[in-house]
C-alpha cells in the first residue's frame, strides 16, 4: 500500500521536531529514514503508525485518509528497537496476540491461530523454540519474534524503529539481507528507521536522509552516493575530505597549500572541494594539479584498500584526511607515518561560498607529471 | 587465602569493626523487635491454653475480628483501584499538576493518622460541612463502620501507587504500544500486558495495604467512638481491654495481630523472592 505525507509537522514544547514535510512512498517500496540521532526520524516513524499525532498535514495509506485513524485501526505492523515482546507470554503467544485481540466476527478460530503462528514462526526460522520465553532468546532471535509478530495480522505497512540497532555486526548483516528478501517474497510497504548510512544504502529502493527535522535528500542509494545535493548528505554518507579555499590567481588556496583550477568547464570562486578518499592519489612531490602537504598519520592496510591518514602540513583543514589506496599503488609508493606526501584529487564536488545549491562535480585531468616545488 | 586477605584489608572492614557493628545490631533488634513479639505470646499464654480460647472466644472479641477483617476487605480493593489508577495516570500521560500529584499522594503518610482522623471528623461529623448535609438526609458515616472505612483508606491510599510506579516508569510504555498497534482494546491491553506486568508489585502493595488495614489504631480511634460490640477494631478492643484490667485477654487480641504480621511478612518475603527471581530472568539475556 503507498502512503502519502502531505505537510506533516510536529513540535514537542519548544522544540521543532519536524518541520512541514512531504513524502510519497510507493506500495511494495523500501524506504529508509537515515539521519543522525534528533534528525525527526523516528518522530516521523511514530507519526506514520500513529503512536504520536502530527501537528499539522495529512497522511494517506492507498486512497484512505489516515490523519485522524487511531493507531489500532491503521492496519500497521510496527517493530521496536528493543523488540518490546511480552515478556510473561511465550513466543507462539507473542506472534499469536494480533490475532487473538481481533473482535469475534474477524478472529480466526483456535486452530487458524495455531496453523498461522507456527506458518509464522517457520517463515522467521524459530519454530522450534515456540514455548520459550522472550528472555530465554538472543538478540537475534528476539527480533525476528518481533517481526513475525508484526507480520501476524498481514499489515499492509511494516514499519522498522532502528531495528537492528542493538545487534552485534555479525548477526546485523545476516538480519539485514534476510529482512530484504522477506520483503520481496512478501511484498509489503517497509519503512525503516536508521542512522547506519551503509544500512540504509544496503537495504533501500530509496533513501530519506533527514537532519533538523526536514528532509535533505530522497534518492535512490546509487543516485545518492553519486549526487548528493549538501554539505550534511555529503558528511553523512562517509568520510569526505574538505578543502577551504579561497580564489587567487585562478587556483584555489589556503595559506601554504593550492588546488589549481580543474579541468571541467566550471567559473571557480571561494568555496570548498569535497573530496572522496578514494579520489585522491598520493606523490612525493607536489604536481601540476595540487601542492596539498601532509603528513602521514597512520597507515592500515587491513581490507581491500590500504587506508592513509593525513594530518595537514603548513594549512588548515577542520579534520583529519583520510586516503584510500589500492593496495599495487600503494606498494609503488608505500609511505611511511611521519613522512610529508603531497595529494592530488582526481574528482570533487565543489559549494561555492555563500550558496545553498547543489555542489558542481569538477575533475582534473591525471595525466599531469610531477613537477619540482620549491 | 589470598581472596580472605584481600577482603580483610577492605577499608572498614577489620575484624573489631565488623564484629561490634553486627552485634550492636543484633542485640537492637532482639531488645526492640524479638523480645517484645515473644512476650506478646507468653504474655497471651500465661494462664493456660483454654483462658486464651476463652479471651478470644468473647463475643465482643468476635465482633471486632469480624469488623477489622470487614474494613480490611473494603478498604483493599477500593486502594487497589485507586493505586492502579493513580499509577497508570502519572506514569503514562503528562498533563500539568502531575508532579504536585505524585507529592500530594504521599500525604497520608506524612500526616499523623489522628490529626487524618480528626480531619474526617470535621468534614463529616455532624457539626461538619459535609456532616450537617448527611446529618439532614439521615447518614451517618462518623461513630459508624464507614467512617473506619474511610480513614482506614485514608492512610493506606498511597502503598499500591509507591510500589506500581516505580516499576511502570522503569518498564516503559513500549509494551502498551506494541498491544495496542498490533490491534488490543484498552481492556485488552490493560489485562493481557499491563497487568501481567506489575501484578507482583501489586500483591505487594495489597499486603502492604492489607497489613495497615488490619492494624491501624489512631484514625479509626479518632472516628470510631469506641463502642463495644459495634465500632470497636480489633486495634482498638485492645486497648479497651488493656485500661480495663484484662491483660491476658488484650495480649490474647494481640496476639491475633501479630499473627496477622508473621503471615504479612512471610507473604512479603515470598513475593520479594519472585520479583527478584523474575528480575534476574529478564537480565540474563
Amino acid at each position: 500500500m503507498s502512503i502519502r505525507l502531505e505537510n506533516i509537522s510536529k513540535t514537542f514544547g519548544q522544540f521543532q521536531a519536524l518541520s512541514p514535510l512531504s513524502l510519497n512512498i510507493d506500495e511494495g517500496e523500501m524506504i529508509g529514514l537515515l539521519g543522525p540521532s534528533g534528525s525527526g526520524k523516528t518522530t516521523l516513524l511514530r507519526i506514520i503508525a500513529g503512536l504520536e499525532g502530527a501537528d499539522s498535514g495529512r497522511i494517506q495509506f492507498g486512497e484512505r485518509d489516515v490523519t485522524n485513524l487511531h493507531v489500532r485501526d491503521r492496519h500497521v505492523g510496527f517493530v521496536f528497537q528493543n523488540y518490546a515482546l511480552f515478556r510473561h507470554m511465550t513466543v507462539a503467544d507473542n506472534v499469536a496476540f494480533g490475532l487473538e485481540v481481533m473482535d469475534a466476527k474477524q478472529r480466526p478460530n483456535k486452530a487458524e491461530i495455531q496453523q498461522r503462528v507456527k506458518h509464522l514462526l517457520e517463515m522467521v526460522q524459530l519454530g522450534h523454540l515456540a514455548n520459550r520465553y522472550p528472555s530465554q532468546l538472543s538478540g537475534g532471535q528476539k527480533q525476528r519474534i518481533a517481526l513475525a509478530r508484526a507480520l501476524a495480522t498481514k499489515p499492509d505497512v511494516l514499519l522498522l524503529d532502528e531495528p537492528f540497532g542493538a545487534l552485534d555486526a555479525k548477526v546485523r548483516k545476516e538480519l539485514r539481507r534476510w529482512l530484504r528478501s522477506l520483503h520481496d517474497e512478501i511484498g509489503f510497504t517497509s519503512v525503516f528507521v536508521t542512522h547506519d548510512q551503509e544500512e540504509a544504502l544496503e537495504l533501500s529502493d530509496r533513501v530519506v536522509v533527514m537532519s533538523n527535522g526536514h528532509i535533505e535528500q530522497v534518492d535512490e542509494p546509487a543516485q545518492l552516493y553519486a549526487q548528493p545535493n549538501s554539505r550534511f548528505v555529503f558528511d553523512f554518507l562517509g568520510n569526505v575530505n574538505v578543502f577551504d579555499g579561497k580564489l587567487e590567481q585562478s587556483r584555489l588556496n589556503n595559506e601554504q597549500a593550492w588546488i589549481s583550477a580543474p579541468s571541467s568547464d566550471v567559473p571557480l570562486n571561494n568555496g570548498q572541494l569535497y573530496i572522496r578518499s578514494h579520489e585522491l592519489a598520493l606523490h612525493t612531490d607536489a604536481t601540476a594539479v595540487a601542492n596539498l602537504p601532509l603528513r602521514v598519520v597512520a597507515v592500515n592496510p587491513i581490507g581491500p584498500e590500504v587506508r592513509v591518514e593525513l594530518e595537514p602540513h603548513e594549512w588548515q583543514s577542520e579534520q583529519i584526511w583520510e586516503a584510500d589506496l589500492s593496495h599495487a599503488d600503494y606498494a609503488r609508493n608505500p609511505v611511511k607515518r611521519g613522512e610529508i606526501v603531497f595529494a592530488e584529487p582526481k574528482n570533487a564536488y565543489f559549494f561555492r561560498e555563500g550558496s545553498q545549491q547543489a555542489p558542481e562535480q569538477v575533475s582534473w585531468d591525471s595525466a599531469s607529471q610531477p613537477v619540482k616545488a620549491k | 587465602m589470598a581472596s580472605g586477605q584481600r577482603h580483610q584489608q577492605r577499608v572498614g572492614d577489620r575484624p573489631a569493626v565488623k564484629y561490634t557493628l553486627i552485634g550492636l545490631t543484633l542485640v537492637l533488634t532482639a531488645v526492640l523487635l524479638v523480645v517484645p513479639l515473644i512476650s506478646i505470646f507468653q504474655q497471651a499464654f500465661v494462664d493456660g491454653l483454654a483462658v486464651y480460647w476463652d479471651s478470644l472466644g468473647d463475643p465482643d472479641t468476635l465482633h471486632a475480628i469480624g469488623l477489622t477483617m470487614f474494613v480490611a476487605l473494603l478498604t483493599v480493593p477500593i486502594n487497589l483501584v485507586f493505586g492502579v489508577l493513580l499509577a497508570w495516570s502519572v506514569t503514562r500521560f503528562e498533563f500539568p499538576g502531575r508532579k504536585l500529584l505524585m507529592t500530594l499522594m504521599d500525604i497520608p503518610f506524612a500526616v499523623s493518622p489522628v490529626v487524618a482522623g480528626l480531619l474526617y471528623l470535621l468534614l463529616y461529623g455532624n457539626n461538619g460541612w459535609i456532616g450537617a448535609w448527611l446529618f439532614e438526609h439521615d447518614l451517618q458515616l462518623m461513630f459508624a463502620w464507614p467512617g473506619i472505612v474511610m480513614v482506614t483508606v485514608f492512610v493506606t491510599c498511597p502503598f499500591v501507587a509507591r510500589e506500581l510506579i516505580p516499576l511502570m516508569q522503569q518498564q516503559g510504555r513500549e509494551d502498551e504500544e506494541a498491544a495496542v498497534i498490533l490491534g488490543a482494546s484498552g481492556w485488552q491491553l490493560f489485562r493481557r500486558v499491563t497487568l501481567p506486568n506489575i501484578k507482583w508489585a501489586l500483591l505487594y502493595g495489597v499486603i502492604l495495604t492489607n497489613a495497615r488495614a488490619v492494624g491501624e489504631f489512631g484514625a479509626v480511634s479518632v472516628v470510631s467512638g469506641n463502642i463495644r460490640g459495634e465500632t470497636n477494631t480489633l486495634p482498638l478492643h485492645i486497648q479497651l481491654l488493656y485500661e480495663d484490667y484484662q491483660a491476658t485477654a488484650a495480649f490474647a487480641s494481640a496476639s491475633l495481630l501479630a499473627v496477622i504480621a508473621l503471615i504479612t511478612l512471610i507473604f512479603k518475603a515470598f513475593i520479594e523472592w519472585r520479583q527478584e527471581r523474575a528480575h534476574k530472568a529478564e537480565s540474563t539475556h
